[in-house]
C-alpha cells in the first residue's frame, strides 16, 4: 500500500511508491538509495538530514515527500557538479570536518546561505547554522570554510 | 631542508573527500537483501523482577519472524573481567528505565514496533535507588545482589597525616561534577548476517571491535574463528561506543535465529538510555601547604554514581584518582574512591575518562588556595609543577612534560597577568592544567600480547595497503597511519590504502579509546614500515651500488645516498624486491612498557606517555540572568610533535567544545529514574553561540617512545576547561563554581546570595565516607631512599 510519488532530486525525476506517512529521509535513505542525508534524531533537532527544496533549506525527517512533488530537492550527492562545490573543497581544507556525520546537513545549510547571501559575516553564518548541530569539530572551522568558500569566484 | 616531507604539515583528512560528498558508509547506510528489522522491548520501570513475558501476541503478527527473551540470551557479559554483570536481554531483574526485556524482528520497522507494543511483560516493582546516597543506606535495595558499592578503593602513598602535619595551612572543598552523555551525532546501528557456512558477519558503530568480538563469541556461545567483526566509520564516538551494547548482541542472536540478516538502528531516545557517559561524581579534597606555597600532602575522596552495570566503572574509579597527582608533585597522597550501583542508565567512559571530574575540582581548589595565600594561581602552579622524566607520587612514570611551557604560552598570549582580578565586574579570566595519558598501558583482559598491530603489502603497481584494525571514528586515525607509513616510505598518503576494524582482515588494535591510536597503532605502523623500507633496500642496494644502509626512500624514489642520480622509481624498486623476497609484506607491533606500580590498582593510569595542557578561559556573566557566554578560550598543549597540525588544531577545539557544554549546560538528568529531557532539543548542548573563539597553542616536547615524537590530543585538551571556566566565573562575579554544569538558574540564585557576602554553588555535604581500610603504598623515593641505605 502506498502511494505513487513523483520526485525530482539532484536534477533527476524519480518515481517510486511509498507509505503516505513515509518522510522525505525514509525515502531518499531507503527508497532512492541516497545515503548521504543523515539520520540524527527524526525530530528535527539535530540538522543532520538537512536537504534543499527549490533552494531552501529543510529538515528532511519532517517533511513529507507529497508536500514536495514538482519542487528541486537538493542532497549532498547533488552538490558536485563533475569537480567539488567551492563548501566540499573548503570543508576538506580547513578541517571542517572530523566524523562527518553533521557534514552532509551543514554543506546544504551553508549553500542555501551563500546562494541568497554570497558575501554573508559572521553573524550571518551563524544565524544560518546554528540549528546544525556537530559534537566534534567545536563549529570554529566550519565557519572558516563558509568564508573561505564565500572567497572563491563562482564560474 | 625540512627534517620530515609530510609530518608536521597540515594537510587534510583522508576520508574528507569521502564525507563531504555523502559517500562514506556508516554502519546505518548499509542494507542487505531480505534483512528483518530489530526493535527492542524496554523496561518502563527503574527497578523491578520480571515476572512474565508473553510473546505470543507479538508472534501472531504478519511480518514478525522472531522474538527473543531473556531466556534466549543467559550469559552474562561484561567489558571489563571483574564486572560480567550484564544480558543481551534481561532475564529476571530490570535495572534502569531502558533496560532491554525482549528484542523483535520483522520485515520492517513499523512492523517491528508494532510487535514490540504487543509483547506483554509483567513487573512486579522494586525499590528504586536513584542516588550515592540512596546506595550507600544499609537498607537499600540490592542491585545486583551484595551491597550496592560496586567498587571503593583506599590508597595512600606516603603519610598523608604527617604532610598536613608539616603544614603551614590548610584546607578542604567539595565539588560536584554531573554526569553528562557522548550525544554523538551518529545513532548506534549495527548489522548482522549469517552466511551459509554458518560465519556471522557483525558491521557495527562501534570503537572496540576487537571487545566485541570476544563478547559475541562469549555470549552467542560461538568461537571467534566464526564471527567476523566490522567496524564501520564510527559518526562520533567520545568513548559512547566503546562499550559492548545489548542491540549488537540481540542483532546477532535474530540473525540466527531468523537465518536472514537483521539490523539495529536505536533512536535517540534509547541513544540517551544506552548512555555510558560521563559519572555524575562528588569531590573531596583537602591539601596542605608550606608558607613557600609548595603542597605538603593532597588528599582526594571520588564517589561516582555508576547507574546499572558495571561498564568500564571500575577502571573509571581508579582513574578519578590515577591522574590527578600527573601534574604536581605531591609528596603524599591519600586517594579513596568509589563507584555505586544505582537504578539508572550505567555510566560509563566519556572523553577524559573518569579524569575531568578530580581535575575540575583539583584546579578550582588551587584557585582557592592561592586566594588564601596570596599567590597568583599561575605561580602557585609553577611552584609545584612535575619535573620532566620523573616519577609521580603514585608511581607514573612521566616521561617529556611541556607543561611548563605551556603555562608560560598560554599566559602570554592571553594576558592573563593583566587581566585576571582586574576585568571589570561581570568579566574574568580563568586558569587551569592538566594532563592524559597516551593510550593505558595495560589491556582490558590479561595478556602479554601486542596493543596494536599493523600489516603492510605491495601490490605489482607498488601500492602500499596498510592492514589495521584501528577505526577512526573522527579523530583521524586513518589519517594518521597513512601519513606514517608514506613518510617513512617517501611516498605520498594518495600512494596508500587501508583497510582497517575488520576482524578477518586486519590484526588487532584494542580499539579507539584512552587516547591510545596515534601512539600505539602509529608505532606499530611506523615499525612495520620500516620494516618493509629494510626489504626494499636489502633487495635494491646491490642494483645501486651501496650497501642497503646506505639506502634513501624520498620523493617516491629509492635512491643511493648522496648520489641522487642512482636510483630507481618506488615501482621499480618494489618489483626487484618482490623477484628477491616474494611477497612483499611486513608487520609491525606495539606493546606498551610494563609500568604497573607496586600495588593492587596500579593497572589503572600507567601510559607509556602523557600530554600536559595548560588552559586561560575568558567569560562574561550576565548578573541579571544568571548567562555565562565564555568569549575566549587559550588552551596550549604539548602533543610531543604536532604529526599533522591541522588534525591537532581540531581535536583541540573539539576537547574546548565539549568543555564549554560541561561546564555550562549538559546534564544526564533523571526523574524517578526516567531520562529528563531524552531529545537533542532538552539535553542542551552549545551551537554555534555558545562556542568561544579558541586559540590553540602547540608545544612539541618530542617524546621519546612516540611515534615521530607524538603523544596523544584527543582527550588532554577537554581537561583543564571546565575548571578554567569555573575559576573565571568566580574572578567576574565573585561565586566560586563547585559544581558543574553552572547553569542559569543556580548562578543566578548564587548571585542573590553573594550580595551579602561570599557565595558559591555546589553541594554541602559529603556522602558517606565508604571506602574501607586504607592501603599505604610505598612511594617511588621512598624506594630511592632504601636502595641508597637511608
Amino acid at each position: 500500500m502506498g502511494e505513487r510519488l513523483a520526485l525530482s532530486v539532484n536534477g533527476r525525476l524519480r518515481e517510486l511508491v511509498a507509505p503516505v506517512s513515509t518522510t522525505l529521509l525514509e525515502v531518499l535513505r531507503e527508497d532512492l538509495g541516497l545515503t548521504g542525508t543523515k539520520h540524527g534524531c527524526e525530530l528535527g533537532e539535530c540538522g543532520a538530514c538537512t536537504v534543499l527544496i527549490d533552494g531552501a533549506p529543510a529538515l528532511a525527517c519532517l517533511v513529507l515527500p507529497v508536500e514536495v512533488q514538482g519542487k528541486e530537492i537538493t542532497t549532498v550527492e547533488g552538490l558536485a557538479d563533475g569537480a567539488l562545490h567551492p563548501l566540499q573543497r573548503a570543508f576538506m581544507d580547513h578541517g571542517a570536518l572530523q566524523c562527518g556525520y553533521c557534514t552532509s546537513g551543514f554543506l546544504l545549510a551553508a549553500k542555501a546561505l551563500l546562494d541568497r547571501t554570497p558575501s554573508p559575516t559572521r553573524e550571518e553564518i551563524t544565524e544560518a547554522l546554528s540549528g546544525n548541530l556537530c559534537r566534534c569539530t567545536g563549529y570554529l572551522r566550519i565557519v572558516e570554510a563558509v568564508e573561505a568558500a564565500a572567497r572563491v569566484p563562482h564560474a | 631542508m625540512p627534517e620530515f616531507a609530510l609530518i608536521g604539515r597540515a594537510r587534510p583528512r583522508v576520508d574528507a573527500a569521502g564525507k563531504v560528498t555523502g559517500t562514506t558508509r556508516y554502519a546505518d547506510d548499509l542494507a542487505l537483501p531480505g534483512q528483518l528489522w530489530c526493535t527492542l522491548v524496554r523496561s518502563p520501570l527503574p527497578h523491578a523482577r520480571i515476572v512474565r513475558i508473553d510473546p505470543a501476541p507479538a508472534l501472531a503478527l504478519e511480518g514478525v519472524a522472531a522474538v527473543l527473551t531473556g531466556g534466549d540470551l543467559q550469559t552474562t557479559y561484561g567489558i571489563l573481567p571483574v564486572s560480567q554483570d550484564e544480558q543481551a536481554l534481561c532475564a529476571d531483574t530490570v535495572r534502569y528505565v531502558g533496560d532491554p526485556v525482549a528484542a523483535v524482528a520483522a520485515v520492517d520497522e513499523a512492523t517491528a514496533a508494532r510487535a514490540a507494543a504487543l509483547i506483554v511483560v509483567e513487573y512486579e516493582p522494586l525499590s528504586a535507588v536513584l542516588s550515592i546516597e540512596d546506595a550507600l543506606r544499609s537498607a537499600a535495595e540490592p542491585i545486583h545482589g551484595g551491597g550496592n558499592v560496586q567498587k571503593a578503593v583506599a590508597l595512600e602513598f606516603g603519610d598523608v597525616a604527617q604532610g598536613l602535619r608539616e603544614a603551614a595551612y590548610q584546607r578542604d572543598d567539595l565539588f560536584f561534577y554531573d554526569g553528562s552523555t557522548h550525544l554523538a551525532m551518529e545513532e548506534h546501528a549495527v548489522l548482522a548476517s549469517f552466511a551459509p557456512d554458518g560465519i556471522l558477519t557483525l558491521w557495527s558503530s562501534t570503537q572496540t571491535p576487537h571487545y566485541l568480538h570476544r563478547v559475541l563469541s562469549k555470549v552467542l556461545g560461538m568461537p571467534m574463528s566464526r564471527i567476523r567483526v566490522i567496524a564501520t566509520p564510527v559518526g562520533g564516538g567520545f568513548g559512547g561506543k566503546s562499550d559492548v551494547l545489548n542491540h549488537e548482541l540481540v542483532a546477532a542472536a535474530l540473525a540466527r535465529a531468523t537465518g536472514h540478516p537483521v539490523k539495529c538502528v536505536l533512536t535517540r531516545e534509547e541513544v540517551f538510555y544506552a548512555h555510558r557517559g560521563r559519572h555524575p561524581a562528588v569531590i573531596w579534597i583537602r591539601t596542605g601547604w608550606g608558607r613557600d606555597g609548595r603542597v605538603t600532602a593532597l588528599h582526594l575522596r571520588t564517589w561516582l554514581d555508576g547507574g546499572a552495570y558495571g561498564s568500564y566503572g571500575v577502571a573509571t574509579t581508579y582513574y578519578t584518582g590515577a591522574l590527578a597527582p600527573l601534574t604536581y608533585r605531591i609528596p603524599h597522597y591519600r586517594f579513596e574512591g568509589l563507584r555505586v550501583f544505582t537504578n539508572k542508565p550505567a555510566c560509563g567512559p566519556k572523553r577524559g575518562h573518569g579524569t575531568p571530574q578530580p581535575r575540575f575540582a583539583l584546579e578550582c581548589h588551587l584557585d582557592k588556595v592561592a586566594e588564601d595565600l596570596g599567590f597568583d594561581p599561575v605561580e602557585l602552579r609553577r611552584r609545584n609543577l612535575v619535573a620532566p622524566f620523573s616519577p609521580t607520587v603514585n608511581w607514573l612514570r612521566v616521561t617529556s612534560c611541556g607543561l611548563a611551557e605551556c603555562i608560560d604560552r598560554v599566559v602570554a598570549a592571553s594576558g592573563f597577568a593583566q587581566k585576571h582580578r582586574r576585568l571589570p565586574p561581570g568579566r574574568g579570566v580563568g586558569f587551569a592544567v592538566s594532563g592524559y595519558l597516551s593510550g593505558a598501558g595495560l589491556p582490558i583482559y590479561w595478556n602479554d600480547l601486542p596493543h596494536s598491530e599493523v600489516h603492510l603489502t605491495v601490490d605489482r603497481g607498488g601500492r602500499v595497503c596498510i592492514f589495521s584494525g584501528a577505526i577512526d571514528i573522527g579523530q583521524g586515525s586513518d589519517s594518521i597511519l597513512i601519513a606514517v607509513v608514506a613518510e617513512v616510505l617517501g611516498l605520498q598518503p594518495e600512494d596508500i590504502q587501508l583497510v582497517t576494524a575488520d576482524t578477518a582482515l586486519t590484526p588487532v588494535d584494542l580499539g579507539s579509546y584512552s587516547s591510545r591510536v596515534t601512539f600505539m597503532a602509529g608505532n606499530a605502523a611506523v615499525q612495520a614500515a620500516q620494516r618493509m623500507r629494510a626489504l626494499i633496500a636489502r633487495a635494491v642496494a646491490p642494483r645501486l651500488g651501496v650497501p642497503p644502509e646506505e639506502v634513501r626512500f624520498a620523493d617516491g624514489h629509492v635512491a643511493a645516498a648522496g648520489d641522487g642520480a642512482r636510483r630507481l622509481r618506488w615501482q621499480e624498486a618494489c618489483t626487484v624486491a618482490e623477484a628477491v623476497h616474494g611477497t612483499l609484506s611486513a608487520s609491525g607491533a606495539y606493546t606498551p612498557p610494563k609500568l604497573a606500580g607496586p600495588y593492587r590498582g596500579s593497572g589503572v593510569g600507567p601510559s607509556a606517555a602523557y600530554s600536559f595542557s595548560a588552559c586561560v578561559a575568558e567569560v562574561a556573566v550576565d548578573e541579571e540572568t544568571g548567562e555565562v557566554q565564555v568569549e575566549k578560550v587559550w588552551l596550549a598543549h604539548d602533543i610531543g610533535r604536532a604529526l599533522n597540525p591541522l588534525l591537532v588544531a581540531g581535536q583541540v577545539e573539539g576537547s574546548v567544545y565539549m568543555a564549554v557544554g560541561e561546564a555550562l549546560f549538559e546534564r544526564q538528568g533523571y526523574r524517578r529514574g526516567a531520562h529528563a529531557g531524552p531529545s537533542m532539543l532538552e539535553y542542551k548542548s552549545p551551537t554555534m553561540y555558545e562556542m568561544p573563539a579558541v586559540e590553540t597553542i602547540l608545544v612539541e616536547s618530542i617524546d621519546p617512545e612516540g611515534p615521530f615524537g607524538a603523544k596523544e590530543c584527543g582527550q588532554g585538551p577537554l581537561l583543564p576547561v571546565v575548571p578554567a571556566i569555573a575559576n573565571a566565573i568566580y574572578d567576574a562575579v565573585g561565586v566560586r563554581v563547585d559544581e558543574v554544569p553552572a547553569t542559569p538558574d543556580k548562578l543566578l540564585r548564587a548571585l542573590t546570595r553573594a550580595k551579602g557576602g561570599p557565595a558559591r554553588i555546589g553541594p554541602t555535604a559529603a556522602p558517606p565516607a565508604a571506602f574501607g581500610p586504607v592501603t599505604k603504598v610505598r612511594r617511588p623515593e621512598d624506594e630511592d631512599a632504601a636502595a641508597a641505605g637511608i
